[in-house]
């Protein structure tokens, strides 16, 4: 039986990443950069639950609300400010470097305003946990909270891309800049949208990490970033359904390594994991071998 | 009036000057064509006219109105469409999704819908393959559904850079008797080209580009007769 609670636990850890890998492979599909700030958002988005509820007296679910529609804020004006003016520079160098940057950024204004120390977050997840099996397999109110979230905003998205116009327009950016302008799509105003949507989640993911694994500090978004981004890759980086087949196996490849072989070297074996994985097939699971027709 | 009217831009990509000083006009109704060799300018003027590319001096007029400083996403709504050099249709989606793509600008769903019926009736081969991805389709198919996604736009003008890149001579053929027939539907076009004999001969007039600038100016079929031409582009 604790092979399945493992299993679930994994599920549910991995959909957080999935979620917020999805920040990741949106921004890479549509601006062809690698926004390290990412998991900063994230970190931000948390905060800003946290004090929107102890600070503010909010109600959790209008604290989500406050702390997704800043993030999105925050998305498009790093978008605008930090990114913009460099994602026609000569050097894709440039934006890697301001993105981590930001990063560094955003590190250093959570610790300005809320101090170094550890804050305890109180999960805002009031769906009580599952007790199956006479007992022997409980499944907490996060774990069902955090898959159905994933499950709704992997369809709300594919949905989303597949039927509007500003989901087509994002495919047309993402195959060809140039001739998406012919079109008659604004390219700045979609890579605005796909950052929205992609800090927009990055607060969701904020919720439902903290949620789970309840302390927060400047760094909190750090760590589950830069996995979020091995398991874009992983999936294959520029694909939708890569960023959930991705985040699931991390997830779970994570919660069997720390049940099995090593708490401590959980890590080491998931990126370990994603080493083989780029050599086997380095465009990732779904990704594609690029090959420019000449 | 002309109904484009590019007065003296010059072009440059970073310090090199790619165009050096170039008017000239399409009047509506028109089919004008560009010629040069590989290098002269041709795609550069394209791209200065709808806004992929700046001018650093200079000026484009469409219908009297100075769209220089209109970013390229604007240029479409105002009549103005573009098949790209090299097609450039979106290989990850349907032919069908390509054309919808072409009406981004449009509202009104129904019209989409009888715009893209004149579209496969123009070009039956794309409604055989409307499900297909369109990076799956010939290279003759690509330029079709690149011609068809401008149509979507129901354009004034329509700015083709070099249809015939590419393809074998039946479908050359292909290709020019749809430039045509667009022409005859009351489309004007300006048409960049390296194959000069075929561009001449659907034309009404014609400016010669080297390097840059325009060395020769006039109507297509006196350029087709002119001895110059014949021993440079026509290959006689």
């Amino acid at each position: 039986m604790s092979f399945i609670s493992y299993l679930i636990n994994g599920i549910s850890l991995g959909s957080v990443y999935a979620i917020i890998a999805l920040g990741y492979t949106m921004v890479y599909g549509i601006a062809k950069m690698l926004n390290f700030a990412h998991g900063d958002v994230i970190m931000i988005g948390a905060y800003v639950v946290m004090a929107s509820i102890t600070r503010a007296g909010l109600p959790p679910f209008a604290a989500i609300l406050v702390s997704i529609v800043f993030c999105t804020v925050l998305g498009v004006v790093i978008e605008t400010v930090a990114y913009r003016p460099l994602l026609n520079a000569a050097s894709s160098l440039a934006v890697l470097i301001t993105a981590i940057g930001v990063s560094y950024l955003l590190q250093n204004i959570a610790l300005l305003i809320f101090g170094a120390n550890t804050i305890s977050f109180a999960s805002v997840v009031s769906v009580p946990a599952l007790v199956l099996a006479g007992g022997a397999l409980t499944i907490t109110g996060e774990t069902i909270v955090t898959i159905i979230c994933c499950i709704v905003i992997m369809t709300a998205l594919m949905v989303f891309i597949k039927k509007s116009k500003a989901g087509q327009a994002m495919l047309a950016v993402s195959e060809d800049k140039g001739a998406a302008q012919l079109m008659g799509i604004n390219v700045n105003g979609t890579i605005a949208l796909t950052f929205a949507i992609g800090s927009a989640l990055a607060a969701v993911a904020g919720v439902l990490l903290c949620s789970a694994y309840p302390t927060l500090t400047p760094y909190t978004g750090a760590m589950p970033g830069i996995k979020a981004f091995v398991a874009a890759v992983f999936g294959g980086i520029g694909s939708i359904p890569g960023a959930l087949i991705g985040g699931i196996l991390l997830g779970v490849i994570e919660i069997f390594g720390k049940a099995y072989i090593s708490s401590q070297m959980a890590d080491a074996i998931v990126f370990g994991v994603l080493i083989v994985i780029l050599l086997v097939k380095p465009a990732g699971i779904l990704g594609k071998n690029i090959q420019e027709k000449v | 009036m002309a109904m484009l009217e590019i007065k003296d831009i010059e072009v440059y990509y970073g310090m090199i000057q790619a165009i050096k000083g170039i008017s000239f006009e399409v009047k509506e109704g028109e089919v004008i064509a560009l010629i040069g060799a590989n290098g002269a300018g041709k795609t550069t003027i394209l791209h200065t006219i709808t806004g992929l590319l700046s001018p650093k001096r200079g000026s484009v007029l469409f219908e009297g109105q100075d769209i220089t400083k209109i970013p390229a996403h604007k240029i479409v709504s105002l009549g103005m469409a573009h098949v790209p050099e090299g097609r450039r249709v979106f290989a990850d989606l349907t032919v069908y999704e390509n054309l919808k793509m072409g009406a981004y600008t449009r509202k009104d769903k129904a019209e989409i819908d009888e715009t893209i019926a004149m579209v496969y009736k123009r070009f039956p081969r794309l409604e055989e393959r409307k499900i297909q991805l369109a990076g799956t389709l010939s290279g003759g198919e690509q330029q079709m559904l690149a011609m068809g996604r401008a149509l979507m736009s129901h354009p004034k003008i329509i700015l083709m850079d070099e249809p015939s890149m590419g393809l074998s001579p039946i479908l050359v053929n292909q290709i020019f008797d749809i430039i045509e027939e667009v022409s005859k539907s009351g489309t004007t076009v300006l048409l960049v080209e390296q194959n000069a004999k075929k561009a001449l001969s659907i034309a009404d007039r014609a400016y010669v580009l080297e390097t840059g600038k325009i060395v020769l100016e006039g109507d297509a079929k006196a350029l087709m007769d002119d001895d110059s031409i014949k021993k440079a582009y026509l290959g006689e």
